[in-house]
């Protein structure tokens, strides 16, 4: 009985939002893994001048995200980690005018202390050293791939994970000696990683797309999160997790 | 069985219940590329998945077999203090998400694990090795057999073990060859439906044993990844699971599954 009752409330509960608080809106923000800790600081600064709303973030590969979105997740943002995700969001003609708002370069990931010694891009192929990839569908497993064709290095990786987060969990819990990430994802993981920089001829530079989807419940409230993002204070707090400028 | 009008409340609502299970489908049958449906289904990509997956689900079976049949005989027949609470542990992947099951598994057997690190010691690594995704595959599929079997072992006759034992059978022998043959239906219900169940297996695997072409990726996770660069893949893939899982049920609903 007392179940049912509480069902009831709940129920009540959603049916009717009570008049007397300030409505807040839900802006979803479908937004590509290596965003997760930037985007939650960022979002959190953005809601403390933006009170009436609140910002839900679905973080996951950039290919997976665009992939729901086309087929009709309700999405308010899209952020990718590449331009061509963004393009097929864009070509189902779901989004317009993406603006790019931060970049991101990519950086070998090892065991603090880096134990197997890995110098570059040249030592992942060692028979010896466990790597990881993301996946070639993901933009990560692209950029790292199109970083080591660079180097003129055959890798062989153990595993492609679905996301860039995966690569770097599975360096972090030890089960990978090594793993291709962004500059971003080595500084988040504070001391668990260590990173191994990939010199400038190496570099493979990630930009990131952001854009207003088709259908957004409220389009000028998902506009002004875009804006924070551009803004001399959006920027600043992706700097402090290691983006560059767009 | 006797067939009757239901109240219209209970037909609506069972309507709408077998809807919510029959309309996904559809929507994978309306998408499926049935004009190229076999060149789908021989690209490199699913070809390689389609194999890796029989190799791992039928070796997770195996496995299963191995130690299962004699963990349900343990639990159907041995009397033993905390055995619900071992038998409870042991079935829990049945209801655990998977994902948790890969990352105890990684805890446990990873290189960093409790035991991993042993392992590893003497040469042994199982993430991101085929054994990996076997033992993944098997942990999350061995509690159906076990159920399913100790449930044989229970309901059976027991009086042609007593006959053999006094006509002087060993204990050993009157499980091989009385115990054994009486409950074979059910070892291979069990076995079927952990066959399935490893078929199907994804998180446990995806995080425990990794995802690579030809070494870890079953066919959940060629579905997974192919349906954002080839949905034509993906669907065909999905399409094979679903019509190996249907037959399956179909096959075995009325012979042995009336449990299920």
């Amino acid at each position: 009985m007392r179940g049912i009752l509480a069902l009831g409330l709940v129920l009540a509960a959603c049916a009717a939002p009570s008049r007397t608080e300030p409505q807040v809106e839900d802006v979803t923000v479908f937004a590509a893994s290596s965003l997760t800790d930037a985007f939650a600081r960022a979002g959190d600064d953005f809601t403390k001048t933006n009170t009436r709303v609140r910002l839900l973030f679905d973080f996951g590969s950039s290919s997976t995200l665009a992939t729901q979105i086309t087929n009709g997740a309700p999405a308010d943002l899209f952020a990718s980690a590449d331009g061509a995700n963004m393009q097929k969001v864009v070509d189902a003609g779901l989004a317009k005018s993406p603006q790019t708002f931060a970049s991101n370069q990519l950086q070998i990931a090892v065991a603090p202390g880096n134990p197997k010694r890995i110098a570059g891009l040249a030592d992942l192929a060692r028979p010896d050293v466990v790597l990881v990839l993301a996946a070639p569908t993901v933009p990560a497993g692209r950029y790292a791939l199109e970083a080591l064709g660079k180097a003129g290095v055959t890798a062989r990786p153990v595993s492609q994970e679905v996301d860039v987060r995966a690569v770097l969990n599975k360096v972090s819990l030890g089960e990978a000696d090594a793993g291709i990430v962004y500059v971003t994802d080595v500084r988040s993981a504070g001391a668990r990683v260590a990173g191994v920089a990939i010199p400038e001829q190496h570099q493979v530079v990630a930009r990131y797309p952001i854009a207003v989807v088709k259908d957004a419940k409220d389009p000028e409230l998902a506009r002004r999160f875009i804006d924070y993002l551009v803004s001399p204070e959006g920027q600043k707090i992706l700097a402090d997790f290691g983006f560059s400028k767009p | 069985m006797r067939s009757e009008r239901p109240p219209l409340v209970l037909a609506a609502l069972a309507g709408v219940g077998a809807a919510f299970f029959i309309l996904p489908l559809a929507g994978l049958l309306y998408r499926a590329p049935w004009q190229t449906a076999l060149a789908e289904l021989t690209t490199p990509e699913a070809l390689t998945a389609l194999r890796l997956s029989f190799v791992v689900s039928l070796a997770a079976t195996g496995l299963a077999l191995l130690l299962g049949v004699p963990l349900a005989w343990i639990y159907a027949r041995v009397r033993f203090r905390g055995r619900d609470v071992v038998r409870a542990l042991t079935t829990l992947p049945m209801i655990l998400p998977p994902v948790v099951g890969g990352v105890a598994l990684l805890f446990a057997f990873g290189r960093r694990g409790l035991f991993g690190q042993a392992l590893d010691a003497i040469g042994i690594r199982l993430p991101f090795t085929t054994f990996g995704a076997i033992l993944a595959a098997t942990f999350v599929a061995m509690p159906f057999l076990v159920l399913t079997v100790e449930a044989g072992l229970r309901s059976m006759d027991r009086r042609y073990e007593d006959a053999a034992r006094t006509l002087g059978a060993d204990r050993w022998t009157v499980f091989r060859r009385v115990t054994l043959p009486l409950i074979a239906p059910s070892v291979f219900a069990g076995a079927v439906l952990c066959w399935a169940r490893a078929l199907g297996e994804f998180g446990a695997t995806i995080t425990f044993a990794g995802n690579l072409p030809g070494t870890t990726q079953t066919l959940p996770l060629a579905v997974y990844i192919a349906l954002e660069t080839r949905p034509e893949v993906a669907i065909m893939l999905s399409l094979v699971l679903l019509a190996i899982s249907l037959a399956i049920l179909v096959a075995m609903r009325d012979r042995y599954l009336r449990a299920f």
